[in-house]
C-alpha cells in the first residue's frame, strides 16, 4: 500500500506547530497504525530527520496511552478501538490520512502527537477513591454485590483513561471520564460512605481543569475505545445534584 | 450560601438550569400551541381573541409569563455563557474533523439553533408581544364585551410571505433544538432509566420536535393562504 | 559476598508471623521524619506506595509514563490467585503454597512462598474494599475460575482485564495519598542510576522526559518497582516501554542480580506478521481448554499452506497432527506453559509450521463449535476471538486460529532477602524486579498476587527494620559528592549517545538483540547455541557504541534517547542471562537446555547441583561476574520430576 500521511509537528509546547506530509510506499496492511509510524520514524531517522513524538506503551489496547486523531476521529475510524489496535486494513491503497494530537486546553501539546493529560490524574485524586487503608478491609465476601451490579461497575471501571471522550467531544468535555469512576463507585457498596463528596470534589476538580461542559452530543461513547455509555453521564449528574443538594457541605 | 452560587456556577449547575429553563419553555410550548390553534377554527378569530384575552388578564398566567421571560433570558444568557467557556476549551482546532461520524448534527449546533430562536423570540414578541401591549390594536366586540383584536394583528403579519418564511424556518430551527433539547434536558437532572428514557426519546423526537413545529408553522401558512384567499 | 536470605527460622506456617514480630518498628510519631522513594508505580510499586503514605512516611513515587495507572501491569487479562478456598475445593495456604513451589520446578525458596500464600486472602479483601469489580455469582459472592497447574478454582478475576482493574484500585489508593500531600508523584521521569554512599543506597538521580533535565533525589530508602526485562527480547508481550535499566543500573551499583537466564514463554499469543512487527499479543491460556492444536502431518501440506495454495479446512483428519494430544494422552492440550511452547517450536523446526512466515501452530475451535454451538463458544471467548480478529483480520470461528509462543514473564530479577532487600543495605525490590518468588517457571495468575504481596502486605512490615536501625538523621542532601558525581556520570553517558552519530536507528539494533536472544537464548538452549550468542552480543555490543543513530537533542523530549539508554542496558543484560543459561547446566522451568532431558524430551532437573538461586555480581567494565550461590532448602516439599503424559 502507498500512503500520504499529514502529520501534526511541533517542537515544545511554546513553539508553532504544522503539518508536515509523508510517503510511505511499503505499507502492509497487516500492520497496526503504530507500526506504519515506526516504518516512518525508521526512514526518518536514517534520512536525518527527527522521528516524530507519540505516546504508546501496552499496544493492545488497555495502557491507554496511545491517541492519535486520525482523519478527523480520535482513535481512528474503527470504534470501539485504540489506535494501537487500529491496523492498515482499514485503509485503502493511496489514502492520504491527517493525524493530529488531541485537542483541549486541557492536554497540551508536549510535542508532535503527544500530549499531557494529568489533569486526569488530578480528578482521580480529588477522589476517585475509597478511603481504605492497607490491611484495614474486612474479608471479600461478607457484602454481597448481585452480579448485574458487579457486571455494571465493571463496564463503567473499563475506562482506560485515554482521553478520547474529550478529543471526540466538541466542547472538550470530559464528563465520560469523570462519569465512569463516578459511577463505578456509586454503584458498589463500597464506595457509598463518600459518594457525595466524591461527585462534587470531582466535578470542582473537572471544573477547575477547564474541561468543557457536556452537551450530550454522545461522541464520546462512540469514540470511547470501551464504549463507556452514556448512562453513566446522566448517573453522574444525579449523584452531583443529590450531592449538593443534600451534603453537609455549605461552603461549595 | 456559597453552595448555592458555587453549584450553579459549576459546568453541571449551569446545565441545570439550561435543562430547568429549557424544559420549562417546553412546557410552555404545548400550552401556547394549544391556545393558538384557535386560529384554526374559521370562527373570524373570536375564540382567538377571548384566548388572549384570557391570557393578559388572568393574574395566575401572568405571572407564569414573567417567569417564562425570565427563563427565556436566564436560558441564553446560560447557553451564551456555556457556548463561550466551551469553545474556550479547545481554543486551537483540529486541522480536519469528522464530527458527522459520532454525533448528531443538532447537538453540536444548539447554540446556532438557540441564536436563531432567540432572535425569532424577539422578532415574534415584537410583532405581537409588543402590538398587544404597547401598540394600536384594533378593537373588536363579542357579547358586548370589547376584545383587542389581535387576530387582526395576526392576519396582517402573516398576510406578508416573507414573514411566513421567516416562521417556517424557525420552526424547523425549534424542531432541531428540541430533537436534541428535549431528551437532553432531562440527561443532565440525571433522569435516565432503561424503561422510560425510551419514551422521552420518542416524545422529544416526534411530539416536542416534529408535531409542535410543524402545528405551529401550519398556522402563519394557513393564515396566509387564507388572506390572499387562496383557500 | 556472602547472601543471608534472612528466612525466618521456625515452622513453616509461624516463620511470617514470627518474624513481624521480631521486626522493629518505627514509632508513629517518627514516620514522619523518613523519605522513601518508589520507582515504579504497577501493582508492585502502586501499592507500596500508597501503604508506606498511609503509615505515614513521605514517599517520592516515579514512573515513565504520563500516569500511574498505564503501568504494565494493566495489561494482566486472566487473574489472580488466592488460597480463600470459597469454593470447597480443598485448597488451603499450604496447597497455594505447595503448588507454586512445584509449579517453580523447585527453584524457589520455601519461606517466601508460603509468605505469598498467606498473604494472598488479604489482597482479595483489600481489593474489593477499594472497588475492585471482581466477577460475582448471581447470589452475590465471587467467582472464582481454574488456571494452569492447579487443580483447585482460587483464581479470581475481573472479565479479562484483572490486571487493569487491581491496578487502578492500587493508583486509586496512591492518588489518595497524592491529595493527602504524603505521596509526591514524577511521572514522564526515568530513573536513570542508584547513588550509593557509605554502603547504603541515598537516592537515585533521574531524567525528566519532558525537559531532559538530570535530577537527584534523596531518600532514606529506595524501592525499585520497575517490573521484568522481557524486551531484551525485542518482541515481547510486555509494554514498548517495559525495561531493565533501574535495576541494571542498581545491579552495576552492587545489587546481586539473581537467576537472569529464567524467562517464561508462554504459548498462546498472536504469531509475528512481518518484520515491522513490533510487540505480540497475548491471548488467554483458558483458549486451551476448548481448542485442540495440530499442524500438518507432513511438511508438504505445510508448505501449500504457508503459500495458500491450500486452506486448512481442506486438510482432512488424517492429515492433521494434533501434537499435544499425541504425545502427552492425559493432559493434552492442557500441558503447562513450558511444555506446550516448546512443541509447537519443535513442530516449526521441523518444517510444519503454517501462516506465511512458517512460524505457527493451529489452534482449532471447529470441533468445540460442533460440540457446545458458536454461542457458547462466544459467551466464553467472544472477546478474544475479536480482539484476534481485529489484529489479523480473520474470522477464528471459521478459520482456525493460529498462535506461537512469545516471551511473556522473567522469573529472575535483583536478588533479595526475606525482607525484599536487595544486597545494598536501603535498596529494595518489589514485584517482576525482583527474582524471588517464582524459581524457574511462574504459574499463571500469581505475579498479579506477588506484586500486590510485596507492595502491600510485606514491605509496610519489613522497611520499618531497616528504617529503624539507621534512624531519621541518616540521609544526605542532593548537593554532596556522591549525587554530583552520578549525576556528572549520567550527563557523560547521555553526551556519549547522543555524539555517537552512526548510521542504524536503535530500533534496529534493538531487534537484532532481539533475535539473538530468541534464537539461542529463547525457548531451548544449547551449550553450543550460547557461546555464539555470546560472541554475537559483544559484537553487538561493539556495533551499538560506533553505529547506533540517536537524534534530536537532550534537553527536551526525546524518545530515540530514551531508547538507546534502554537498549544499552539490555544488551549487557543479555550478556549475563547467556552466561546464567550456560552455568546452568540442567533444564528446569522455563530454562531448557537441550543436553538435559529425558529420554522423552522432557526438562530433566539436577537437584544435587543445581538446586541454588544463582546470583551474580557485577565486576565492574569489561570483567566476567562473579557467581555466587544461594542454596536452596527444602524442608517441606519433595522434589519429584514433574510428568504430563
Ligand atoms: C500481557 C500480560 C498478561 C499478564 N497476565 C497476568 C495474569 O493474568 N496474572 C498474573 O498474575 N500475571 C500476569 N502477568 C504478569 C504481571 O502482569 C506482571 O508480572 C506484573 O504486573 C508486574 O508488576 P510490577 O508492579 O512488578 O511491574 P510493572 O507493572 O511492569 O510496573 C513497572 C513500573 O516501573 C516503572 N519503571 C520502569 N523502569 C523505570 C525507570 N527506569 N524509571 C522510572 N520508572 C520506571 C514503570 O513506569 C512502571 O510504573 C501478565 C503479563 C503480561 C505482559
Ligand atoms: C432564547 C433562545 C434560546 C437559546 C439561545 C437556546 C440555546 C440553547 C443551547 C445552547 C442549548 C444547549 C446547551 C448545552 O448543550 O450545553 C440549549 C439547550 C436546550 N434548550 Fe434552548 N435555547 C433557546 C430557546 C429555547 C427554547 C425556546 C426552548 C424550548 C422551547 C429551549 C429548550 C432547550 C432545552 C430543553 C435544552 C436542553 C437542556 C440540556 O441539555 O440540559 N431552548 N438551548
Ligand atoms: S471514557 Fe472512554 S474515551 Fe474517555 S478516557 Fe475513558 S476509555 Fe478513554
Ligand atoms: S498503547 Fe496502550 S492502549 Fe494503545
Amino acid at each position: 500500500m502507498k500512503i500520504t500521511l499529514k502529520v501534526w509537528r511541533q517542537k515544545n509546547i511554546n513553539t508553532a506547530g504544522k503539518l508536515v506530509e509523508y510517503q510511505l510506499d511499503n505499507v502492509s496492511e497487516d500492520m497496526s497504525f503504530l507500526e506504519m509510524f515506526d516504518v516512518l520514524n525508521d526512514s526518518l531517522t536514517r534520512k536525518g530527520e527527527e522521528p516524530v513524538a507519540f505516546d504508546h506503551d501496552c499496544r493492545e489496547g488497555i495502557c491507554g496511552t496511545c491517541s492519535m486523531y486520525i482523519n478527523g476521529r480520535p482513535h481512528g475510524p474503527q470504534t470501539g478501538a485504540t489506535t494501537c489496535q487500529l491496523h492498515m486494513r482499514s485503509f485503502n491503497d493511496g489514502d492520504t490520512i491527517v493525524v493530529e494530537p488531541w485537542r483541549a486546553r486541557s492536554f497540551p501539546v508536549i510535542k508532535d502527537l503527544m500530549v499531557d493529560r494529568l489533569a486526569f490524574d488530578r480528578i482521580i485524586q480529588s477522589g476517585g477513591y475509597v478511603s481504605v487503608n492497607t490491611g484495614s478491609a474486612r474479608d471479600a465476601n461478607e457484602i454481597l454485590i448481585p452480579r448485574t451490579i458487579a457486571d455494571e461497575a465493571m463496564d463503567a471501571a473499563a475506562c482506560i483513561g485515554c482521553g478520547a471522550c474529550v478529543a471526540a467531544c466538541k466542547n472538550a468535555s470530559a464528563m465520560l471520564f469523570v462519569a465512569a469512576k463516578v459511577s463505578q463507585l456509586a454503584i458498589l457498596p463500597q464506595g457509598q460512605a463518600e459518594h457525595k463528596e466524591r461527585a462534587e470534589r470531582m466535578v470542582a476538580q473537572m471544573d477547575a481543569e477547564g474541561f468543557g461542559a457536556c452537551s450530550f452530543t454522545g461522541a464520546c461513547s462512540v469514540e470511547c475505545p470501551k464504549s463507556i455509555s452514556l448512562d453513566h453521564i446522566a448517573r453522574l449528574n444525579r449523584e452531583y445534584l443529590g450531592a449538593k443538594l443534600t451534603s453537609d457541605n455549605i461552603n461549595g | 450560601m456559597a453552595w448555592v452560587t458555587q453549584t450553579l456556577s459549576s459546568s453541571l449547575g449551569r446545565k441545570v438550569i439550561m435543562s430547568l429553563t429549557g424544559l420549562f419553555l417546553c412546557s410552555f410550548l404545548i400550552i401556547h400551541m394549544a391556545g393558538n390553534l384557535q386560529l384554526f377554527k374559521g370562527d373570524g378569530g373570536r375564540a382567538f381573541n377571548e384566548y388572549t384575552y384570557f391570557m393578559t388578564h388572568n393574574p395566575l398566567i401572568m405571572t407564569i409569563s414573567y417567569v417564562l421571560y425570565t427563563s427565556i433570558l436566564v436560558h441564553a444568557l446560560m447557553a451564551f455563557i456555556l457556548t463561550r467557556h466551551n469553545q474556550a476549551s479547545r481554543p486551537i482546532k483540529y486541522a480536519y474533523s469528522k464530527p458527522e461520524a459520532n454525533s448528531a448534527w443538532a447537538s453540536r449546533n444548539m447554540g446556532i439553533l438557540g441564536t436563531v430562536l432567540l432572535l425569532f423570540i424577539i422578532i415574534h414578541m415584537r410583532t405581537f408581544w409588543y402590538e398587544m401591549h404597547f401598540g394600536s390594536v384594533p378593537m373588536a366586540e363579542y357579547d358586548g364585551k370589547e376584545y383587542k383584536d389581535l387576530y387582526a394583528v395576526v392576519q396582517v403579519a402573516f398576510g406578508e410571505l416573507w414573514y411566513v418564511i421567516l416562521y417556517v424556518i424557525c420552526m424547523v430551527a425549534i424542531g432541531y433544538h428540541l430533537w436534541h433539547g428535549f431528551q437532553s434536558g432531562f440527561q443532565t437532572l440525571g433522569l435516565r432509566h432503561k424503561k422510560y428514557t425510551p419514551i422521552i426519546e420518542f416524545l422529544g423526537k416526534y411530539f416536542f420536535a416534529i408535531i409542535i413545529p410543524a402545528a405551529f408553522a401550519a398556522m402563519p401558512i394557513y393564515v396566509y393562504l387564507q388572506v390572499h384567499h387562496i383557500i | 559476598m556472602k547472601l543471608e536470605s534472612k528466612i525466618p527460622e521456625g515452622p513453616l506456617a509461624e516463620k511470617w508471623a514470627r518474624h513481624k514480630f521480631a521486626l522493629k518498628l518505627v514509632n508513629p510519631a517518627n514516620k514522619r521524619k523518613y523519605e522513601i522513594i518508589v520507582v515504579g508505580t504497577g501493582l508492585a510499586g502502586a501499592s507500596a506506595a500508597a501503604s508506606l503514605a498511609e503509615l505515614g512516611y513521605n514517599v517520592k513515587a516515579f514512573c515513565y509514563q504520563d500516569s500511574p495507572r498505564r503501568a504494565h501491569s494493566i495489561a494482566a487479562q486472566g487473574g489472580i490467585n488466592a488460597a480463600k478456598n470459597y469454593q470447597n475445593d480443598g485448597d488451603s495456604v499450604f496447597r497455594l503454597f505447595y503448588d507454586t513451589i512445584k509449579g517453580g520446578d523447585y527453584r524457589a525458596r520455601e519461606g517466601n512462598v508460603h509468605r505469598l500464600a498467606e498473604v494472598s486472602v488479604n489482597i482479595i479483601d483489600q481489593c474489593v474494599a477499594q472497588g475492585v469489580p471482581f466477577a460475582r455469582e448471581y447470589g452475590g459472592l465471587l467467582a472464582n475460575r481454574s488456571f494452569g497447574g492447579s487443580q483447585v478454582s482460587r483464581t479470581f478475576y475481573a472479565r479479562g482485564q484483572t490486571g487493569q482493574q487491581l491496578l487502578l484500585g492500587a493508583y486509586s489508593a496512591l492518588s489518595r495519598q497524592v491529595a493527602n500531600g504524603k505521596v509526591k508523584l514524577f511521572t514522564r521521569t526515568e530513573m536513570l542510576d542508584l547513588v550509593v554512599e557509605g554502603g547504603k543506597a541515598r537516592g537515585i538521580v533521574t531524567r525528566n522526559l519532558i525537559t531532559g533535565k538530570i535530577e537527584s533525589h534523596s531518600a532514606h530508602a529506595v524501592l525499585l518497582c520497575t517490573g521484568g526485562y522481557g524486551n531484551v527480547f525485542y518482541l515481547s508481550t510486555n509494554a514498548m516501554g517495559c525495561n531493565v535499566t533501574a535495576a541494571w543500573r542498581a545491579h552495576k551499583k552492587g545489587a546481586v542480580f539473581g537467576n537472569p537466564c529464567f524467562t517464561q514463554i508462554h504459548p498462546t499469543c498472536i504469531p509475528v506478521s512481518g518484520h515491522y512487527q513490533s510487540k505480540l499479543t497475548l491471548m488467554s491460556e483458558s483458549l486451551r481448554n476448548d481448542g485442540r492444536v495440530w499442524v500438518p502431518k507432513t511438511k508438504e501440506d505445510a508448505e501449500k499452506i504457508r503459500k495458500g495454495q491450500m486452506s486448512p479446512n481442506d486438510l482432512s483428519e488424517d492429515k492433521r497432527d494434533y501434537f499435544l494430544e499425541r504425545r502427552y494422552p492425559s493432559f493434552g492440550n492442557l500441558v503447562p506453559r513450558d511444555v506446550a511452547s516448546r512443541n509447537a517450536k519443535n513442530m516449526c523446526d521441523e518444517g510444519r509450521g503454517v501462516a506465511k512466515t512458517g512460524l505457527a501452530v493451529y489452534l482449532d475451535f471447529a470441533d468445540a463449535i460442533k460440540r457446545d454451538g458458536q454461542k457458547t463458544i462466544e459467551a466464553k471467548y467472544g472477546n478474544l476471538f475479536e480482539m484476534y480478529e481485529k489484529i489479523t483480520g480473520e474470522n477464528p470461528y471459521e478459520v482456525p486460529m493460529m498462535i506461537y509462543p512469545a516471551v511473556h514473564y522473567t522469573m529472575g530479577g535483583l536478588w533479595v532477602d526475606y525482607n525484599l532487600m536487595t544486597t545494598i543495605p536501603g535498596l529494595y525490590a518489589l514485584g517482576e524486579a525482583n527474582f524471588s518468588d517464582h524459581g524457574a517457571n511462574r504459574l499463571g495468575a500469581s505475579a498479579l498476587m506477588q506484586g500486590l504481596a510485596d507492595g502491600y502486605f510485606v514491605i509496610p512490615y519489613t522497611i520499618g527494620d531497616y528504617l529503624a536501625t539507621i534512624g531519621p538523621g541518616d540521609k544526605i542532601p542532593v548537593d554532596s559528592p556522591a549525587f554530583k558525581e552520578t549525576e556528572q556520570k549520567i550527563q557523560e553517558q547521555i553526551k556519549k549517545l547522543m555524539s555517537i552519530k552512526g548510521q542504524r536507528p536503535v530500533d534496529d539494533l534493538h531487534k537484532e538483540l532481539g533475535h539473538i536472544m530468541w534464537e539461542y537464548c529463547g525457548m531451548s538452549r544449547t551449550a553450543e547455541g550460547l557461546k555464539i550468542a555470546k560472541e554475537k552480543i559483544q559484537a553487538l555490543r561493539k556495533e551499538f557504541w560506533t553505529n547506533a543513530k540517536v537524534l534530536g537533542d537532550a534537553d527536551e523530549m526525546n524518545q530515540a534517547l530514551e531508547q538507546a539508554s534502554r537498549v544499552a542496558d539490555f544488551i549487557e543484560l543479555g550478556e549475563l542471562m547467556v552466561d546464567d543459561a550456560l552455568n546452568r547446566n540442567e533444564s528446569c522451568g522455563g530454562h531448557f537446555r537441550e543436553e538435559y532431558q529425558t529420554p522423552d524430551g522432557e526438562a530433566l532437573r539436577d537437584d544435587a547441583n543445581y538446586a541454588y538461586a544463582a546470583a551474580w555480581e557485577y565486576q565492574g567494565e569489561g570483567n566476567p561476574e562473579l557467581l555466587n550461590k544461594e542454596a536452596l532448602i527444602f524442608e517441606n516439599v519433595k522434589l519429584t520430576q514433574r510428568s504430563y503424559k
